[in-house]
């Protein structure tokens, strides 16, 4: 019997395919996901990807919202970064009512929505630390998120689900003392993007994990609709800020940071660098931006002032229209798209042109990288699971709406 | 443990009052976190906040280690039978704490997607408001289940209890589960 | 942005093309349906247009009007950065469109998504699942006559459940309406 352990190991070993389940409720994936794998030892040779454990209906509930009302769900779609969202919403409205919205609410947009991606990517590298083991970063990173949020709380009144958007403008000014907080909270940040830089890039481990697993190649992810920091990781430089600016991205200066092997090393990499950007665009915008006012003066979708309110008749019916009926949307349909934390945030919204929408429908990019997913894990090992997941920064919320 | 009525009366309300405090100072969580309260519970459990003071350091990623069950966010009902599931493999003593407005009553989702609240389908010992809550309210709550914890008859196995009661809804037919409210005393 | 896309699809498809416009900024054509994955087709491989991706599949319910359902697709060139919507008429009685899963892999996901929600069938695709809701969910939610608060609990457990214990299968069974503030 002894002699047979000694007997050379190369011979093909014949081994039955294995199903297993990982999910819905797994640790390593940060939303409930399941995947049913087919397993070859440890090697994934067929991947069955299942969402739609979060599905709140939120399209229904649009549709039986005013138009108003629709912000804070909007708000719960990609909750790492609600401003993104409010944002994305707020421009595709405003497009449909042709508005404009004055240049001060712009750059506030412009700021808001970097500082919402800082927020995103922190929660993505840390998260994705964590679940490789690296509780320290996780804990880093977790501190610049609260850097982050005490800003949006100042100006916003609320950590998480902040609804600040409005439809032509934005709920108030930044607060007075905003340039010199971020000024505070930019050092800190820049001092915690160095110490992630120090424990995860050269990390022996972390660089095992990372390199090679779950390669995307640019005509799959053009393909399968990636967009986003997943998709310039394979080199493909495509960013709504740029190509299509909105807001006030076509007057700051930034670069696109792009990958070249598309694994998740790269995403790792492309996110890190995106942090630096978004501070260096608030800078930009903090210098430029001139007083004035923040909410369109368009008296279809801007509540009156309060003196007109109390003082005159028209001011009182305005108020009392737009909160009862709501804005009312002149009829049409119009795909607006933005660049949220994790790709293109599209809405196609349908009016029918009275106070609440026909048919809001998000196009969500988790979603979307949710439906390709599978070709990014099949003929990897079980344990390459874990970074892929992360890398790919599927939030529940966003993916099945 | 079995060993109480051995012991006299006087040191077993000590010892009652002992595992009490035992009890809630050590509660290994279960964190069933699905929706965007899940990013408060992160900011709770990390740096800032801390809830390893309280005493609720450690998750522990296996309902079969864990004694507190946080269901944080919304859950629906396609992920109603998962929940379900979990909370019968845990073992007792057990607690279920509905993180957020989505868990306790469903929030602003009332459409054919959402439960409209998880004490339809599993008892809840602990509900915290807000969408999500701030950790500070979380803090707030995970007190106000210790204390309840403390106060919890050791002697006459509350968990004990807990399961009786439920055999008693299920027999009744009625699809509502009461959670077990204050009788400790 | 310019109608040389309109242009593009009425030159070669006059026939099948309802309507044009390109109302704020979206160049739109509505089409017949059963000649569509031929269009698409065309669209992307076209040196001038090179539509290579597909940016999302929806529906809209117009419940009133006949035909009632219309499915919205939207491509996009990331070349040459342009963009277009096609919409394309589907009937109530005849609720089903062509699949183009074969020229996009980000279609199969989005068709199944339309067909959980509006219960359009896409003729062709390979693996018509829901995606969002759960198998033994009926009806599709996102038609205008389906009530906002008509919850279906997902009562019978799923084939690949069924190891679970038994005290779970008879809690299922003997809870027939849980879940729902309406029901």
């Amino acid at each position: 019997m002894a002699e047979d352990i000694y007997q050379p190991l190369d011979q093909d070993i014949h081994t039955e395919p294995m199903i297993l389940q990982m999910g819905p409720s797994h640790p390593a994936t940060h939303g409930t996901v399941r995947f049913t794998l087919t397993l070859d030892g440890e090697k994934v040779i067929k991947c069955d990807t299942e969402v739609g454990y979060l599905h709140r209906g939120f399209e229904k509930e649009c549709e039986n919202s005013t138009w108003t009302q629709v912000f804070p769900y909007t708000d719960r779609l990609n909750y790492v970064s609600p401003l993104l969202n409010n944002f994305g919403y707020a421009l595709a409205v405003e497009r449909l009512l042709e508005i404009e919205v004055p240049e001060r609410c712009n750059w506030i947009r412009t700021i808001m929505g970097e500082i919402s991606r800082l927020s995103d990517h922190l929660t993505c590298v840390g998260a994705g630390g964590l679940e490789l083991g690296a509780m320290t970063a996780f804990l880093y990173a977790l501190e610049g998120r609260e850097l982050v949020w005490d800003l949006i709380e100042e100006v916003t009144g609320a950590r998480l689900t902040v609804s600040y958007g409005r439809i032509g403008g934005v709920k108030d000014d930044l607060t007075e003392d905003f340039a010199d907080r971020w000024a505070y909270t930019r050092g800190r940040l820049q001092e915690i993007h160095a110490n992630t830089h120090k424990l995860l890039t050269r990390n022996r481990i972390f660089l095992d994990r990372m390199q090679g697993t779950g390669v995307l190649t640019p005509e799959m992810g053009i393909s399968y609709g990636y967009t986003g920091p997943v998709l310039r990781s394979t080199g493909v430089d495509y960013d709504v800020r740029k190509d299509h600016p909105y807001f006030m991205y076509g007057e700051v200066d930034f670069d696109v940071p792009v990958g070249d092997t598309g694994d998740n090393y790269d995403r790792y990499l492309v996110r890190m660098e995106e942090i630096t950007q978004s501070i260096r665009i608030i800078d930009q915008c903090l210098e430029r931006m001139e007083p004035g006012p923040v909410n369109s003066d368009d008296p279809r979708v801007v509540l009156p002032e309060k003196e007109k309110v109390y003082n005159s008749i028209e001011g009182m019916i305005n108020h009392f229209k737009i909160i009862f009926e709501g804005i009312q949307v002149p009829p049409g349909e119009v795909y607006s798209y933005t660049e949220a934390g994790n790709g293109e945030l599209g809405f196609y919204i349908v009016s029918n042109g009275t106070g609440k929408p026909w048919k809001i429908h998000v196009r969500s990019p988790s979603l979307i990288m949710m439906g390709g997913l599978h070709h990014l894990i099949e003929g990897g090992l079980l344990a390459d699971i874990i970074p892929t997941f992360d890398t790919i920064n599927m939030i529940g919320g966003e993916c099945d709406k | 443990m079995g060993l109480e009525h051995q012991l006299p009366e006087v040191l077993t309300t000590r010892l009652e009052s002992a595992v009490g405090w035992a009890r809630k100072h050590s509660l290994f969580q279960y964190p069933f976190a699905t929706a965007c309260c899940g990013m408060e519970y992160m900011a709770t459990a990390s740096s800032r906040y801390d809830i390893a003071r309280f005493g609720a350091e450690i998750p522990r990623f296996s309902p079969r280690q864990a004694d507190l069950l946080w269901v944080v966010g919304t859950v629906n009902h396609k992920l109603a039978p998962f929940l379900r599931r979990i909370y019968e493999q845990m073992a007792e003593p057990k607690w279920v704490m509905a993180f957020g407005v989505c868990a306790s009553t469903g929030g602003f989702y009332d459409n054919y997607a959402t439960v409209q609240g998880i004490d339809k389908i599993i008892p809840v010992d602990c509900y915290i408001p807000g969408c999500p809550p701030r950790p500070e309210q979380v803090i707030d709550g995970l007190l106000a289940l210790q204390s309840k914890i403390q106060a919890e008859p050791w002697m006459k196995y509350a968990y004990e209890e807990k399961a009786k009661r439920r055999a008693e809804m299920e027999r009744s037919g009625n699809p509502l589960f009461t959670p077990i409210d204050g009788q400790e005393t | 942005m310019s109608k040389k896309l309109i242009d593009f699809v009425a030159k070669h498809f006059a026939d099948e093309v309802l309507d044009s416009h390109s109302r704020l900024g979206n160049d739109t054509v509505v089409l017949k349906r059963d000649r569509l994955p031929e269009i698409v087709e065309r669209l992307r491989d076209d040196e001038s247009t090179a539509m290579n991706m597909l940016r999302a599949i929806t529906s809209v319910d117009y419940l009133n009007r006949i035909p009632r359902f219309e499915v919205v697709y939207v491509l996009y060139s990331i070349s040459k950065k342009h963009m277009l919507t096609l919409r394309v008429v589907v009937e109530e009685e005849d609720c089903t469109a062509p699949s183009i899963h074969h020229l996009y892999g980000a279609a199969g996901w989005m068709e199944r998504e339309v067909w959980d929600m509006y219960g359009v069938e896409f003729d062709g695709h390979p693996d018509l699942r829901r995606v969002l809701l759960y198998e033994e969910f009926e009806g599709h939610p996102l038609r205008k006559d389906y009530a906002k608060q008509a919850s279906q609990p997902r009562l019978d457990l799923l084939v690949r459940e069924r190891d679970s214990v038994e005290e779970f299968n008879v809690f299922y069974k003997s809870k027939p309406s849980e879940g729902s503030r309406d029901s």
